[in-house]
């Protein structure tokens, strides 16, 4: 097989999901009524005051996307595993790897991009500070990425099985955790003025790792579940 | 072939380690056990109480060789899942799942001793201290792997998923581990910390260091437990499974011909 043919598989994958996410657009919009409804529950729960929501603003956002993303990671392989194509993409003479991070990066565009552009929206709810927002979004723009890498892996090893929702998340919660603390860790530092790029860098330099090593890991992991 | 190698290859033949478990299980349990109580003896009775903690600091001996255990099975499952995935060898599957419910267990009794030993020091049960909060991750990390060896059916995939999720966390333990660390003392800043073991007193680490060698025991003690288990189950229709199946039960294999008989 030549470069140029696992060039073209790769756009056919990614044109393939896009067209199926296109005709079911409806379901994308789920993922955010999710974080918004989250969102919307802490006031009622601790009170309307300004000041304590603005305190726990960053850490709410960050917490109700990472569980609206951890929902959507079933979507990652289930329609595909039930219709056999994700069988043919193991069988194909293309690195497997590659195929997945092109699936994972269309399922991080839909899914995940949504959320982030929502989520200034979601700040105004909660009365977030003007000089976290936009520490708010890079960590997103970089913590998202990652979830959605460490999901697949977890995924891929859960891809076979009917009820997975409460296994998955067991398995990926645990794995999050670290990503959840420099992520929200780098807005409350913003709010506190204190520097912030130091928990950011970390979120950058991992997931420049992840971004190798995940696909990579995700592939033995689909490997191993549908053998 | 060297000697080595040969006994090693040998060793990983299911019928040769269940022979050899059988035999060393009980040594394990017993000698656990014995020094377990020894240990227990010296610590609770002989070591002389603490200046600062009293008595309450006791708990040492449990705590200490449970938070040293809970590691040590976590990197023992993950060297036998490295070897499962690489080398595809039967007994290390089993063996690297038969170490997750010991590890966990030992997990669990590091949490609940620990919070008991911080409400007379800390004056809390719970609080959000970075090893806390990694031993807390790392009890999440076990029960991820058990759950997802008990969901897939068939044995040997399922210890291999669970394996690999095994290496996964492997990984992930350091980063959170240091993550947790930068978290808390950006945060909190210094908590009420213990006295180091740094320091220890000779009669106070002799009844640790004991403890620990018989948590080791027990935890091989109930590796090699269930190991046999786990290869019987994976080997149950093999004629060495059959055979020693019929051997510890005298009358089994009467009642399985008058059943088919009925």
């Amino acid at each position: 097989m030549t470069a140029g043919s696992t060039l073209i598989a790769c756009r056919a994958l990614v044109r393939r999901d896009l067209t199926l996410v296109w005709r079911r657009r409806g379901d994308a919009l789920n993922p955010i009524l999710f974080a918004l409804i989250v969102v919307a529950l802490f006031p009622l729960a601790l009170g309307p005051e300004p000041e304590v929501l603005r305190r726990i603003a960053a850490g709410v956002i960050f917490v109700a996307l990472l569980l609206a993303g951890l929902l959507a990671l079933d979507t990652l392989f289930r329609s595909d595993y039930e219709d056999g194509s994700l069988e043919q993409l193991v069988l194909s003479p293309h690195p497997l790897a590659l195929l997945l991070a092109c699936k994972i990066a269309v399922h991080w565009f839909t899914t995940a991009l949504p959320l982030i552009v929502a989520a200034p929206l979601l700040g105004e709810l909660l009365h977030l500070a003007d000089p976290v927002r936009p520490v708010l979004l890079a960590a997103l723009l970089l913590a998202t990425p990652l979830l959605s890498l460490i999901g697949a892996i977890c995924v891929a090893l859960t891809v076979g099985m009917h009820r997975s929702g409460m296994l998955l998340a067991l398995l990926v919660l645990p794995l999050y955790v670290p990503v959840l603390i420099f992520g929200a860790g780098a807005c409350n530092a913003a709010g506190n003025a204190l520097p912030y790029a130091a928990p950011l860098l970390w979120l950058g330099a991992a997931l420049v790792v992840a971004l190798v090593v995940a696909p990579l890991a995700c592939a033995a992991a689909l490997r191993i579940s549908l053998s | 072939m060297n000697v080595l190698t040969y006994w090693f290859h040998k060793l990983g033949s299911p019928p040769v380690f269940d022979r050899l478990a059988r035999v060393l299980a009980p040594w394990c349990y017993g000698l656990a056990l014995v020094l377990g109580a020894i240990a227990l003896y010296g610590g609770l009775a002989l070591a002389p109480a603490d200046y600062q903690q009293g008595d309450a600091y006791r708990i040492i001996f449990i705590h200490v060789p449970a938070a040293w255990m809970s590691l040590f099975a976590y990197i023992f499952m993950a060297v036998n899942a490295f070897i499962a995935l690489v080398w595809r060898i039967k007994l290390s599957e089993v063996l690297a799942m038969a170490s997750a419910p010991t590890g966990a267990a030992f997990t669990f009794i590091t949490l609940v001793t620990g919070s008991l030993w911080g409400k007379p020091m800390w004056g809390t049960w719970w609080t959000w201290d970075a090893r806390l909060t990694s031993e807390l991750v790392l009890l999440f990390l076990y029960l991820g792997v058990i759950g997802l060896y008990h969901a897939i059916e068939d044995r040997r995939q399922a210890a291999r998923a669970a394996g690999f999720l095994a290496l996964v966390g492997v990984v992930n333990l350091p980063i959170v581990h240091f993550s947790v660390n930068w978290w808390n003392t950006l945060h909190q800043g210094s908590t009420v910390r213990l006295l180091g073991p740094s320091k220890i007193d000779a009669a106070m680490l002799w009844p640790l260091l004991l403890m620990a060698l018989a948590t080791h025991l027990w935890f091989f003690g109930t590796l090699l437990a269930r190991t046999r288990n786990g290869l019987l189950e994976i080997d149950g229709g093999k004629d060495w499974a059959r055979s020693i199946v019929l051997a510890s039960q005298p009358g089994a294999a009467g009642a399985a011909t008058e059943r088919s008989h009925v």
